[in-house]
Parts: C-alpha cells; structure tokens; sequence
C-alpha cells in the first residue's frame, strides 16, 4: 500500500449480465483528502462505491485498508461500516420523526439499557465539535435539509470512520447550505478523514477537491491532481475527447439560412418546478437547435417545461406569434409541439399495447375522446409508418415492450409524427440504440428540418449534436450559461461553454 | 388442408387468449352436469304465482342470478384496469343505492299502498347516489393517491349503516307488482328481466367502447401512467371516470336486488359480491394489477361463477359449505389461467399441430 493511503483498490473487475460495469479499476484515497469521483451517467461510479461499500461484490481485484494486513474482504455493509467506511447517500437515510440523538445512536447496538442522558450528551458533544447547529433532543424533521444531512455525515463520523463517501450530498441543497457542508467537510479532512465524493456539479469539485479521478465507461481513465487538470481538459476526459483531435467534425449542416426565418416557438423566463433557473429560449421555422450540457445540467428539464411535461411556474410563451399558456401536455400538442422523452421504458412506450395502439395514441387523443379511428384507419396509420421509418416488427399488432430498443423508439417517432406537429423535441432520441438506427434519425431530423419544421435536438454525444444542429443552448448547473450558433460550433468551444469558468470566449 | 391448418390455428389461439379460461370452465361444468344427469339443462315453460308464463331450470336460474355479477364486473374491469386496483365498497354502495331507490318510491311512509314517486325517478336518484360514492372513491384514489382498496375500505365500512339511515332503519315494503319486474319477469316476457337488464349494460358497453376511447385511454393509463400523461392524457381524470362508471354499475344492481324481494335487507343485501366481482375479473384473465383488460372474458368470469354455485347446489351442498368447495374450483381455475400454465399449454398445442403436420 501508498504511504498515507487509507483505502486503495487495485484491478477491480465486475460485470452484470451484458454490460462490464468495472473494467480493470484501480483507485487510491489517502489520508485527509477530499477525492472526487467524476464520470457520465453510466461511467461507473455508483458501481465502485456499491463495491467499496459491500452492496456489490467485485468479480476480481483487491481492496486494501489502512491497519489491516492483505486485502480485505466486504461481502455486506455491515462488512463495510465495521471497517470504517461509512456512506451518505443522496436522499436522507435517517427517521425523521426521530430526536436527532435518537438517529445518531440509532441501530449501532449500545446493549438493552439506554443512558439517555449521556447519549444526549455524546450527541451535543458532537454536534458541537462539528460545528453543527442542532440540539440533541430535537426533533431531526424540524432541522433544515443540510442539517439533516451533516447529522447523517456526523453519525457516520462518530461511527469512527476513516473513509466517508458523500454520494450527491449537495443536490437538494441550496448555495449557503452547501457552504456549510463543505466547511464540515474541510474540518473532517483536517481530522484526517479520506472523503470520496460523488457530484455532478464542476463548480463544487474545484471547490473542496484535491484529487479527481475519472471513469469513463467502466473504465478507469486517471487520477489528477486537482491542479493539474482545468475545467475544459476535465470535461473532455469525462467525455472521452482530447481536445487536438475535435476541430474538425463540423458538418453537413445545410440549414443555416433559417435565421431569417420568423419564431415557430419563443419563451421568456420560462421556469417549471424541475429547479431549473429560468430561461428564454427561441427557435425559428425550419431550424434545428438543441439543448447541451452534462447529464443533470438542467436540459432535459427545459424541454419538459417547453412541453408541459413538469408543472410550469413562470414565463411568457408564445406559438407562432401569438401568445399561448402550456400547462399541460395536451396544451402543447393542440399548439403543434411534440416532445419525444428521454426516458423512453418509463415516460414513452405504454408497453402491453401494440405498436399500432402506440402509433395512433397521440393523433387519437388530439382527435377527441368520442372520435375513435375505425380500426381499418389504424392499421393503414400502423403500417405506413412501420413502412416509413422501416420499423422492424413482427406485425402491427406485436407489443411494443417485445421489440428492440431501437425500433420502440421509432414508433415513438412515428407517434409524434403521425400528430404532424410543427414543433418537435426529441430529448435523447438515440440512446440505447443501435448505431444504423442513431443515423437513420439524424438524417430524418434533418429531413424533417427541410420540410420546414422546427426541431430541438439533446443528445449526450456531442458529434450528433453538432452533425444536426445549426445552434446549441449550453447549460451548466441548471441554468443556460451560453449559445453557440455558426463559427463556434466545435467541440473545444462546448466543452470550454460547459466548463465554464475559466472558458476563453 | 388449408381449412384444417387455419382451423387448428385458431385452437391453439384461444389457448393464448383470455377468454380461454371462462370458456373453458364453462365446459367443464357442462361435461360435469352431463355426466351428473342431463336433466340439470332441462328449461320448462312454467307460470308463476302472478300466472305468467316463464321459462324455468337450472340455466335459467344461472342467467338470471349472475346477471348482478356480470353488470358489476363491467365497471370492476374498468377500475381495476385504470387503477391497478379494486373497489372493495360495491357490495356496500349497491346497499345504498337500493335503499335510495326505496327511499324515494315509499315517500314518508316506509309501507305504502302504491309508489310515491315513479319508478325511473327512483332508479335516477338510486344512479346519482352510486356515482356519488363512486366519484367519492375516485377522488380518493386518483386525486390523493390512496390505494384502491385502502380508499375504497372506507364505504365498505360505512356503507350500510349509512344505507340504513337512509331510511331510519326501517324495512320499506313496496307492494306494487310492478316493482318487482326488474328482479322477476316482465309479464309477457318469458325470460328473466335481470339478465335483459344485463344484456342491455353489455350492449351499452360494448357500444361505448367502439365509439369512444375509453378502453384505448383506460389501458393506456394502467399500463404507463408517465407515459399516458406524456401522450396529453389526463390519468386523474381517467381513473375518476372508471370509479364513476363503477357507480353506475352498481345502482343498477341496486335496483335488480331490491326490486327482487321488494324490501331491502341493509346487512345482507349483496353481500360479499365485491370479492365475486373481483374473481369475475381474475377469472376473465385480467391482471389485477391493471393494463390490458378483455370485457367478454371478466362477464363470462361472472356468469362462470354462477353456473358454479348453482352446480354446487345441485350437488346438494350445503349453503355453509358452499364457499368451500368454491374456494377449491377458484384454486384450479386460477392457476390454470396462470401465464406459465397457459404458456405451456400452447406450447403443447404448438408441438402436437406441427407432429401433425410432419405425420401428414
């Protein structure tokens, strides 16, 4: 083992059925250090914390910890927490109907009789070294959300850990609260406690960390010293692109003439109840723009709100010219937006109908409840979009749950298209599938885009996103940070937009 | 050749369908009866104590005593298909509505000689009460989100006393003759009223589910509520509509049971039929979770639990035991309808046709 490390992990392989989640990870946290663990959705790094904690078992690799000889087996959380590896996740683990000495002592097995009184006074001791404002007796509900969670940090703490991870501790907290987290943090790394913590947001890793180590598809792509690695070479590793080799990807982009074309769909201060800043957004007749940003920056959330998909708080939206009110999804469709979700198996398929029932349900509700197609009229619908978009499918009246990811998505397409909007949002259009399907959408992107309709385009993979279109809305932390349209579309100038901060405009 | 293939097709289709079950069953019962004594399906044209001439037997008596069941489980298959769950309070509410209905007919007077009010009126208060409890249901569970069963406890527990004091706790009487058509027989009419009642509920049904959505928009719902409201559905609305047309459902049986003995007794008036709805449901191969529903399988589900207590009763079982020996039959016939059984079936239909085909 390193000198001064307290827990390293050499080799770790682990694969569910189909996917090599860990592929040959190694990852090293010393002593007082504060590790971020950095990565896409995907990358890995829920399933390295699973092993670290005893969730998971690792096919192969070693775990080594500080004070024990050879490596260390953790078949269970129980296994973990004993070792000193305690975790604190995203949502609040603790009982909030609970007195906050209650939830510290709280299943760690003191024996039958309780000393009420010194575990109050263990609890303010505590509480107090910490630097923590909450009483012993008090109710856990009655603190604020940050309280709740330094409380959860502080259980772990006193459970005499010597690695804590903090898996996404500050997504429900605002900025003064996430203030005082991080003090509580740089005073347990003062203490000499290792922290390995998960976060999406750039800002707070350049905050707190001294250490960032990157995943990218289950694989291991370093450790850098939080100095030798800016914001723009960070995304790009999280990416997976090196910055030399992107300026040349601009493409067959033909629909730059659109800018004189007049506003299909304008916004204003638009804001949903999401926790999206709010936004202005606009785009023209014939163009094709989209939403870029990492996973959890806030794009996908505008897009709901554009569509009604989340409650719409504030903004002034208007269709055409004319101003219009969108609360509702219906509202959107009667107004010609369609919005292909990014979460096709939860928010897309309704999965025992058939295909043909999937195709027709969109135009079938803009047609009205006492107005149902004749059946004759469906399968022709069915059948000529099946056609179309070449869905690959048993007949019209296979469920939909039965086909490949790719060919549900198209009949999620042929459902928006058969409603013939003039307005289309596709959020992720071509995650998950294969790659002749991915092209087959583009291209219809931008054959759509020439027929004169207006497409908004989100993608994770930015050369699709640059492939279609003509103007990107960049966002970080939830809100729109920039826009990039002609010259500036390049992968350098995104990910320098992204990552912000010290971005050369 | 061509005929047979396409005829053998269909056999091993149905075994992959849901009216497989219910129509199986219904074989069964009849070999079972046949092999019994074939008198069980003797139907005689006999007159009642009113002196009209009606049609009497055992298959008489199963359309006519499943005909409550089979109207309940039209609106049972809607709730359960929206909301994944059931209404546990129908056997309450038909209570109620039974008791309105009374209410309005006697007036002020629990005995009167003639009807207070006309008959259609009675009926269309009986129908105001049961949406209500309906639509109380409804708001419960798609509103607030409460579970079915959880929301709907609460009129089963309060239902009949609530039908109860309706009429203060009196037994009204009507004495009209003319009450009692709707549970006995219209003179002139030699079949049973209560299952031409049914077969109207069916046809409205069916004919409802051809020209609107509603099936389309109920499944939809049950099988992807994120999905159905991405698509401008609106699932609250939806499932409150299911538990009001339930309500609808239910005032209908209302009116058969009191009219039937002209008099409501608020304890034992439909009487644990939520739970035969229910089955009637599962025995149609309905999930109960909810999604896809087939119509014609949960009302055939009902009538085959009435041709099976009346078998039962014809093999002489005591009315005690009755639930028993039913419990068994349940057993068989639900994991019969259970999907790797079903599964396996077709599988075997599937190898028999294509050694067929290879013996030819």
């Amino acid at each position: 083992m390193k000198e001064h490390a307290v827990l390293e992990m050499k080799n770790i392989h682990k694969s569910f059925p189909g996917v090599r989640a860990l592929q040959a990870v190694d990852f090293c946290l010393c002593e007082g250090e504060i590790h971020a663990l950095m990565g896409e959705n995907g990358a890995g790094k829920s399933t390295l914390i699973k092993v670290i904690t005893g969730v998971y078992e690792k096919d192969e690799g070693e775990v080594y910890l500080a004070g024990h000889q050879g490596p260390v087996a953790i078949h269970s959380p129980q296994d973990a927490q004993r070792l000193g590896i305690s975790t604190v996740y995203q949502e609040i683990t603790l009982c909030p109907n609970l007195s906050v000495a209650e939830n510290m002592f709280i299943g760690r097995g003191q024996g039958a009789g309780l000393n009420w009184k010194k575990m109050n006074a263990d609890t303010d001791r505590i509480l107090q070294s910490l630097d923590i404002p909450a009483k012993a007796a008090q109710q856990l509900g009655s603190c604020s959300l940050a309280v709740q969670q330094m409380i959860a940090i502080a259980r772990a703490v006193d459970m005499e850990c010597k690695v804590l991870i903090l898996d996404e501790p500050t997504s429900s907290l605002d900025e003064q609260e996430v203030q005082k987290l991080f003090r509580l943090m740089r005073d347990l790394k003062q203490k000499g406690v290792g922290i390995i913590f998960v976060t999406h947001f750039l800002d707070q890793v350049y905050e707190v960390c001294d250490k960032i180590t990157v995943l990218r598809d289950g694989k291991l792509v370093g450790e850098y010293a939080i100095k030798d690695l800016p914001r723009v070479q960070l995304v790009a590793k999280m990416l997976g692109k090196e910055m030399d080799d992107l300026s040349d990807i601009k493409g067959e982009n033909g629909s730059s003439d659109a800018s004189s074309a007049e506003n299909v769909y304008e916004a204003e201060g638009l804001q949903s109840n999401a926790g999206i800043k709010p936004f202005n957004f606009h785009i023209r007749k014939g163009e094709v723009n989209g939403f870029t940003g990492l996973l959890g920056s806030g794009r996908s959330e505008c897009v709901r709100a554009i569509f009604g998909a989340d409650r719409v708080l504030r903004g002034k939206v208007k269709k055409n010219g004319k101003e219009v009110k969108i609360h509702k999804p219906i509202d959107a469709m009667k107004n010609g937006i369609a919005y292909l979700p990014e979460d096709r198996k939860r928010d897309g398929i309704i999965g025992d109908l058939s295909v043909r029932e999937n195709i027709i349900l969109a135009l079938q509700n803009l047609k009205g409840f006492f107005k149902p197609f004749s059946k004759a009229q469906t399968y022709r619908f069915a059948e000529e979009y099946i056609r179309l978009l070449d869905i690959k499918t048993a007949s019209a009246d296979t469920p939909i749950k039965s086909l490949s990811g790719g060919n549900q998505q198209k009949v999620i397409v042929a459902r928006w298209l058969l409603a013939n909007p003039d307005y289309l949002i596709l959020d992720e259009p071509t995650r998950g599938i294969d790659v002749g399907t991915k092209v087959d959408i583009q291209k219809l992107v931008l054959k759509l885009a020439s027929e004169g309709k207006s497409v908004t385009f989100i993608s994770s993979e930015t050369d699709e996103m640059l492939r279609t279109c003509s103007r990107l809305v960049v966002m970080r932390d939830r809100q729109v940070v920039g826009e990039l349209s002609g010259e500036d579309l390049t992968q350098n100038k995104i990910m320098s937009t992204i990552a912000g901060g010290e971005a050369k405009s | 050749m061509t005929n047979t293939s396409k005829k053998q097709f269909q056999i091993s289709d149905l075994f992959r369908s849901q009216l497989m079950i219910p129509v199986i069953a219904i074989l069964i019962l009849t070999i079972f009866n046949l092999i019994i004594g074939p008198s069980f399906f003797n139907i005689r044209l006999d007159h009642n104590n009113l002196g009209n001439a009606v049609l009497s037997g055992n298959l008489i008596t199963i359309l006519d005593n499943g005909s409550e069941l089979a109207i309940l489980a039209i609106g049972m298959t809607l709730v359960t298909a929206a909301s994944g769950g059931q209404d546990i309070s129908v056997g309450a509410t038909i209570a109620i509505a039974g008791s309105a209905i009374l209410k309005i007919l006697c007036g002020s007077d629990p005995h009167p000689e003639t009807m207070q009010a006309p008959i259609i009126a009675a009926f269309f208060v009986g129908v105001i009460a049961a949406m209500l409890c309906g639509a109380f249901n409804g708001i419960l569970v798609a509103y607030f989100r409460i579970q079915p069963m959880v929301a709907t406890l609460i009129l089963f527990t309060a239902g009949r006393s609530i039908a109860a004091w309706i009429n203060n706790n009196e037994l009204p009487i009507i004495k009209d003759a003319e009450f009692g058509y709707f549970g006995g027989f219209i003179p002139g009419i030699a079949v049973p009223t209560p299952f031409l009642i049914a077969v109207v509920c069916v046809a409205i049904i069916f004919l409802v589910m051809k020209f609107t959505n509603l099936g389309l928009y109920t499944q939809s719902v049950g099988i992807n509520e994120n999905a159905a409201r991405l698509i401008g559905l609106n699932p609250v609305l939806i499932k409150f509509l299911t538990f009001v047309i339930l309500g609808v459902c239910v005032a209908v049986c209302g009116l058969i049971k009191v009219s039937r003995i002209s008099s409501i007794n608020y304890s034992v008036i439909a009487k644990d039929i939520e739970m035969d709805a229910i089955l009637a449901v599962a025995l149609g191969g309905n999930a109960l979770s909810g999604g896809k529903f087939n119509m014609a399988a949960s009302i055939l589900g009902a009538y085959v639990i009435q041709y099976l207590t009346t078998t039962l009763y014809r093999m002489k079982v005591p009315a005690d035991a009755l639930p028993a020996y039913k419990a068994v039959v349940v057993i068989v016939l639900v994991v019969l309808s259970a999907p790797t059984v079903r599964e396996f079936f077709s599988k075997m239909g599937r190898k028999t046709r294509s050694s067929r085909r290879e013996a030819a």
